[in-house]
């Protein structure tokens, strides 16, 4: 008995009528995409147009001056300091140990459980809150560690910081790594090129550009962290740094830009309102050009071979 | 005189009676050893390399089963064969390529100058410096023209004239007149028959022995194929060739030798014929062979 199949609706070549599911598709992801810049948009206009007086009116006055409990003379330099030094300590120890540490899981480490249970768990300590980095840093760097870190100092920091992106540095370069296509390593393996050879003069030039970009972009990261700093002794209320050297202020009491936002946002007086608006507009340039130049070293080491 | 890579090779030693050179071995974390010569050369009657029952495995699948012939120095061997027949796989076991994909191993022997190349000390490497390999696909470096040949050399810490060695090597490859004004430019700016020249060029500046090309203008138009076959036959009085091709009229064009190789039931292949072209192309003894070479399967 022959199967007779059901024959396919017909249609004809030229469109009849509105397409009405997928203009309601399109829609609904137009919709969603204003609705996103909607929200971005407000709160950015929202913080400019509170922020932008206070800088108009004081200037570099107000990136100079350390912090007071008087709005007309507050400012937010000590901040500025301590995020600058915690950038810096981040880079010097988060990236070199989490791209070596991505170039040997992805090159050298063999395809084990091991190897794979390793590479979960960095995965979920990408997770991890980082409020529970400050109590790790806290524990470890702030009082095992004081004698090198001086106790409650920016140091402590700024390696708490670097503890919480590394996990991220190690993924984004690891993912870097990978994206190296096979074709060019066989190519370096048939000259007769060790697997250092190969890992050092080939395949991390090509993968450059994605490492770049993965960690300045953990930096940015690691600049916006409020909590952990908070737990680690970021001062808030403000302090004195007085005639304090560079080295001094480095190893005593510090704050950080995002802490000195959360501060002063907490403060009763009305002035602080705008005086935080205007630091957070100070944080968002910092973000945004740490970003941009992500973007440029990016371009710059991305030629077009 | 072309530059040697390493100080002068020790004078040449008479025929078969005396030891083959051994391949230096390379100790693990020092800088290279120099090497023992230059270009090693069989000695006369000597094969280049000599394959005796070798069967490579993927993890437990038996991708090629008990492969025995010999490759005749200063010569083109072509492997001939229907897809799936282990041609491919069998050419990267010659350079201990298969090293590279996690799980393969080799039983039988493949000797070069008397010795295993899958003996337990020796390196990998080394092994590659002297068999060189040109792929399907051309693949130069994201590199200049110029620093794509001289990669190998200057890995193995090439002392001497570098621009020197650079342009030989792109003069062997056919492709020096071409890319003589602009050797600072990027090597993937090249046509894909230049690009293969180019890598061509890469592989012999090392100075191998042999060198292996797996099906490497399949990827080219018929003038850059033929190009490539030209040069084949320059390079055959230096260098001893083997390649894999899919291209029957090719291996009947341009090589000296060939092996027919087939896949078996058990999906390994094995040799079904070899020897010189010629005998296998127009008076193959196999029904098999003289089946593939007219066209009836494949």
């Amino acid at each position: 008995m022959a199967v007779v199949a059901q024959s396919l609706p017909r249609t004809t070549l030229t469109r009849s009528g509105i397409q009405w599911r997928s203009m309601i598709f399109e829609g609904i992801l137009l919709l969603s995409l204003i609705l996103s810049l909607a929200i971005l948009f407000t709160l950015i206009a929202d913080v400019v147009q509170r922020g932008l007086p206070v800088l108009q009116e004081r200037g570099t006055q107000f990136l100079t001056a350390p912090a007071s409990s008087r709005a007309s003379r507050a400012g937010i330099s000590q901040g500025l300091f301590g995020t600058l030094v915690m950038a810096i300590t981040v880079a010097l120890v988060a990236f070199p140990i989490g791209i070596l540490t991505a170039v040997y899981l992805e090159e050298y480490a063999p395809d084990n459980r091991l190897t794979r249970f390793i590479n979960v768990n960095i995965r979920n300590l990408a997770g991890v809150p980082s409020v529970v980095y400050g109590l790790l840093g806290l524990s470890i760097f702030v009082l095992t560690l004081k004698g090198v870190t001086g106790g409650t100092t920016m140091i402590a920091g700024g390696i708490t910081l670097a503890v919480l992106v590394l996990p991220i540095v190690i993924i984004t370069s690891a993912e870097a790594v990978r994206a190296v296509p096979r074709a060019l390593r066989e190519a370096g393996y048939g000259v007769g090129a060790s697997r250092w050879e190969v890992t050092r003069l080939l395949v991390l030039p090509y993968a450059a550009p994605g490492i770049l970009t993965g960690t300045v972009l953990s930096l940015s990261r690691a600049l916006g962290e409020t909590a952990p700093l908070i737990l680690v002794g970021a001062v808030l209320g403000g302090f004195s740094t007085g005639n304090k050297t560079a080295l001094e202020q480095i190893f005593g009491s510090f704050t950080a830009m995002p802490v000195m936002v959360y501060d002063w946002a907490r403060k009763p007086q009305a002035d602080f309102r705008e005086l935080t608006a205007a630091a957070i507009i100070v944080l968002l340039v910092v973000t945004l050009l740490a970003n941009a130049i992500a973007i440029l070293l990016r371009n710059r080491f991305e030629r077009t071979w | 005189m072309p530059p040697t890579l390493t100080e002068p090779r020790p004078p040449e030693a008479p025929a078969p009676t005396t030891p083959a050179p051994t391949i230096s071995v390379r100790v693990q974390g020092q800088a290279p050893a120099p090497q023992t010569s230059g270009q090693e050369q069989a000695a006369p009657g000597e094969p280049a390399v000599d394959l005796r029952n070798v069967s490579v495995y993927y993890g437990s699948f038996r991708a090629v089963k008990d492969i025995t012939f010999e490759v005749p120095a200063n010569a083109i061997t072509s492997l001939i064969g229907p897809s799936g027949s282990g041609k491919s796989t069998l050419l990267r076991a010659v350079n201990r390529m298969n090293d590279l994909i996690p799980g393969t191993r080799l039983e039988g022997e493949i000797l070069y100058h008397g010795q295993n190349l899958y003996g337990s000390d020796v390196d990998a490497v080394e092994v590659r410096r002297r068999i060189g390999m040109v792929f399907q696909k051309p693949n130069p470096f994201p590199k200049s023209i110029y620093d794509n040949v001289a990669f190998g050399p200057r890995i193995m810490g090439f002392k001497g004239n570098l621009d020197q060695l650079v342009e030989q090597s792109l003069r062997r490859a056919a492709i020096w007149d071409e890319v003589k004004d602009k050797l600072k430019q990027s090597g993937l700016a090249l046509s894909g028959g230049q690009q293969q020249r180019l890598c061509i060029a890469r592989a012999i500046a090392v100075e191998p022995e042999i060198i292996l090309m797996d099906e490497p203008a399949s990827a080219l138009d018929p003038r850059s194929t033929l190009q490539i076959e030209e040069l084949m036959a320059e390079l055959r009085s230096r260098y001893t060739i083997i390649i894999v091709t899919h291209n029957m009229q090719q291996a009947a064009r341009a090589s000296d030798h060939t092996v027919f190789m087939n896949m078996g039931d058990d999906r390994a292949g094995y040799i079904v014929e070899r020897g010189r072209t010629i005998d296998i192309f127009t008076n193959p003894k196999d029904q098999l062979t003289e089946d593939y070479v007219s066209g009836r399967f494949g």
